[in-house]
């Protein structure tokens, strides 16, 4: 029995209230949506049954975008205007992307991330994916028939902040609420791991189309903890079908091939992998626009060998995790195998090998991530059941860190601390009466600033003038649970402060992304505010109830003035709450939420003591033998 | 502001330099349950702010205790004997003078790839960290003798990082070997 009767924070305060949330597994081949539905995590099929949306979208001519397998039949006719692979793209640079000049698309070099000129007009991968996730959210709601409270989106592990931020406005420009960026590996050991109740350390090994992740995690009664993370966000299913694309243009003498024809024999190539899965050789015919011929036999050791050094670099890549998680091969319980690539027998082998032991591939590798997501989504969106409680510690997996002297740099976050991690280091002026300081934040593991990526510049100015060496530069950084980095400096002496929210350089603002959601819904004005309105006041709904629920339980921990206070702003904001002045909402909102930081503190607080209490409750029952 | 427990409290651990490691764990899953903005994913901002707050805090706690070096280290500073590793770089003469035999035995070792003696050098840093550790238990646990401790941590320091220098010796000589 509980001293201290406390909310539980996370449950519905209306348990009957079963709030629609979905995990979405945004592949660079395949997406998927899956939700939880009576307890039971289930993959959302489309009108025809398929589970599948291929990660294929077609722009044409007439404005019209086609998603999925009507878009798969058009790639090798329209290959220019249809975008296969487009998480490749996402946060990356022209310079970034490997085989660029095998994609048959109208790249223009703009600055952080490249864009597309299409049919229908330049659009940005950020838009390509929007698209992708725009037709999982109308199956979703079709399926489930409501609106979604929001969305866990999955990213690779090993992908960076510019590759996380492209994804989460990708899933705002589709209109979903966000609830929880999280890594595809850690989703398959949620899934993997509350269906067969597994315990100890285990490995995920995530080879997929366009990317490779390994994460080490912990797995203790309740608690999915990531020891260490790492892997190739551009090394995947794709670069094995690369190498047979060349191997089929050497070994047929291809003349330069047109963006149509290269696209057909990339999609010869890819059947003949996915055959090899299961038969020993393979035919490979194609016959091209030119009238030149594709004819070639390919045989699994021929295959095998061609991608061995592949194989290699996923390995070179486990040991380093094993490594920084202060493991050894023998100290893993189980590896889990994620990602349709792992289908290929050589591939299973070799991790085999690795680890000296068989891998796990009693699970579908193409749905467990949109199920682990959904599952977490369920949970994030307040559905938790009694009992059925658990929590996930995520890492970051690429340290992040600041440009000094020199074109060094200076890391202030190491890779694989766990998320959400803030950390400060102190900077001084170099020249005397120096009145500014330029900040370039970067995040990789390597010495040099040119080897890593380049994350934002921004500029702390107003100094005032100091002999050199004498300011006292604080700069902070704060990586929230979705992994994306905050970066603030503050001159300790004068108090001159700077911040940013690191936002990549390609720069969607929030009015951008609001802008490019009003053209796509093609909204009015009024309509746009009566939303907004309408946002105001379910906003102001939550925080009265919340606030009045905490009250209930914990009014004790605020002085009599503080009590009163508090209830003078309640009675303001529960006149206006039901009202049309939307700005008026915003003011009694926010002052409310100013003054309950610091209760929200203290009942954080005490549900600690109160937990902890319990624990030494729980020890002291464990010791003595009895249970309830 | 409420006034933020020092991280032994926020764990609700004695403030000693022997830990139970085992609890300590327990207490950081238990703390994390929560206070990780998962939790608050719904609730208001003000609730998703402070959780944020307090779960880089109980991280931030859970790897300064998790590590025997970094909870010497936090230990001193409690004490109000900061470890000031840059500024104060005093050791023991015979220390120093150790110091350099290692060193000197470390450089001879990789240019010549005498992986034997890079062994050898990786078991006697093994020995002097158990060692030193030792000593800084007692000093803190027993003596209370901050000054003392704050000057094996700087020896401990040195230890760990000559430690890992020998390791990626021994691994530069692996990875020569297998290629």
């Amino acid at each position: 029995m509980a001293l201290l009767q406390i909310a539980e924070p996370g449950q519905s305060t209306d348990p009957h209230r079963h709030r629609l949330a979905v995990g979405i597994d945004l592949g660079t081949t395949n997406s998927l949506v899956a939700t939880v539905r009576h307890s039971i995590p289930v993959v959302l099929a489309d009108e025809e049954g398929r589970l599948l949306l291929p990660s294929i979208v077609q722009f044409n001519a007439n404005g019209t975008t086609v998603v999925g397998y009507p878009a798969q039949k058009q790639q090798t006719i329209d290959a220019r205007n249809t975008v296969v692979s487009v998480k490749r793209l996402m946060g990356r640079g022209m310079d970034d992307v490997e085989h660029i000049e095998n994609m048959p698309y109208d790249f223009i070099d703009a600055p952080g991330m490249v864009q597309l000129r299409t049919a229908a007009g330049i659009r940005s991968p950020v838009e390509v994916s929007a698209e992708i996730l725009k037709v999982l959210r109308a199956r979703a709601e079709q399926s489930l028939g409501g609106d979604l409270v929001g969305a866990v989106i999955t990213v690779p592990a090993y992908f960076d902040d510019a590759q996380r931020q492209a994804t989460k406005d990708a899933a705002r420009l589709a209109g979903l609420n966000v609830l929880r960026l999280l890594s595809e590996p850690t989703a398959a050991a949620v899934a993997y791991g509350l269906d067969h109740g597994a315990q100890g350390v285990y490995a995920v090994y995530d080879l997929g189309g366009g990317t490779f992740d390994i994460s080490i995690l912990r797995l203790t009664k309740g608690v999915f903890e990531v020891l260490a993370t790492g892997g190739d966000s551009a090394l995947g299913g794709d670069d094995f079908d690369h190498r047979v694309f060349c191997w089929l243009v050497e070994r047929s003498r291809l003349l330069p091939l047109s963006a149509q024809d290269a696209r057909l024999v990339m999609v010869k190539a890819r059947d003949a992998k996915e055959r090899l899965s299961v038969e020993p050789e393979v035919q490979v015919n194609a016959v091209l626009s030119t009238g030149e011929l594709v004819d070639q036999t390919l045989t699994s050791p021929e295959f095998r060998q061609m991608t061995q050094a592949l194989v290699q670099k996923t390995l070179a890549a486990c040991r380093d995790a094993l490594s920084d998680a202060d493991l050894s091969n023998s100290q893993i319980d189980g590896i889990v195998m994620v990602g349709g690539a792992t289908r290929m027998p050589h591939v299973r082998q070799a991790v085999g090998a690795f680890f000296g032991q068989t891998p796990l591939t009693n699970i579908d590798p193409d749905t467990v991530v949109a199920l682990g997501a959904a599952i977490q989504a369920n949970l994030l969106a307040g559905n938790r059941a009694a009992g059925d409680d658990w929590l996930l510690l995520d890492v970051i997996p690429l340290s992040l860190g600041l440009e000094t002297m020199g074109g060094l740099v200076e890391k202030i976050i190491e890779r694989n601390s766990t998320i959400p991690v803030a950390r400060a280091q102190e900077f001084t002026t170099f020249k005397d009466g120096q009145t500014a300081i330029a900040l370039h934040v970067v995040q990789g593991e390597r010495e040099l600033v040119s080897d890593c990526r380049s994350l934002v510049r921004f500029e702390l100015r107003g100094l005032p003038p100091m002999v050199a060496g004498a300011a006292k530069v604080r700069v902070s950084f704060q990586v929230d649970a979705d992994g994306l980095l905050d970066v603030t400096a503050l001159e300790v002496n004068s108090g001159v402060q700077a911040s940013v929210v690191v936002k990549p350089s390609y720069g969607l603002a929030d009015e951008d992304i609001t802008r490019m959601l009003q053209d796509s819904f093609g909204a009015v004005d009024a309509d746009i505010r009566a939303r907004l309105l309408r946002d105001q006041q379910v906003d102001a709904q939550r925080l009265l109830e919340a606030t009045k629920a905490a009250l209930a339980t914990d009014a004790d921990l605020l002085s009599p003035d503080e009590q009163s206070n508090v209830n003078e702003l309640v009675a303001a904001l529960s006149a206006q709450a039901d009202g049309d002045d939307a700005a008026a909402i915003k003011r009694s909102v926010d002052a409310l939420a100013l003054a309950t930081d610091e209760f929200a503190a203290r009942r954080m607080d005490r549900s600690i003591r109160s937990a902890l209490a319990g624990r030494r409750v729980d020890d002291l029952a464990a010791v003595v033998g009895g249970s309830d | 502001m409420l006034a933020l427990p020092d991280h032994f409290k926020l764990f609700d651990l004695p403030r000693r330099f022997e830990i139970n490691s085992l609890a300590l764990d327990t207490a950081y899953r238990t703390v994390q349950s929560q206070v990780h903005p998962d939790r608050f994913v719904t609730g208001t901002a003000a609730e998703s702010r402070v959780a944020m707050q307090w779960a880089t805090r109980a991280n931030e706690a859970y790897r300064t205790l998790k590590s025997p070096l970094k909870r010497a280290a936090y230990l001193c500073e409690l004490a109000g004997t900061p470890i000031e590793a840059e500024s104060n770089t005093a050791m023991p003469v015979d220390f120093l003078t150790q110091q350099m035999q290692w060193r000197e035995a470390l450089d001879d070792a990789r240019d010549s790839g005498d992986g034997a003696t890079l062994l050898r050098l990786s078991e006697t840093m093994e020995a002097e960290r158990a060692r030193i550790t030792g000593e800084i238990a007692h000093a803190l646990d027993v003596d209370a003798a901050y000054q003392s401790a704050a000057a094996r941590v700087r020896q401990l320091m040195f230890v760990e990082r000559f430690g890992n220098e020998v390791s990626s010796a021994i691994e530069t000589i692996r990875g020569h070997a297998s290629a």
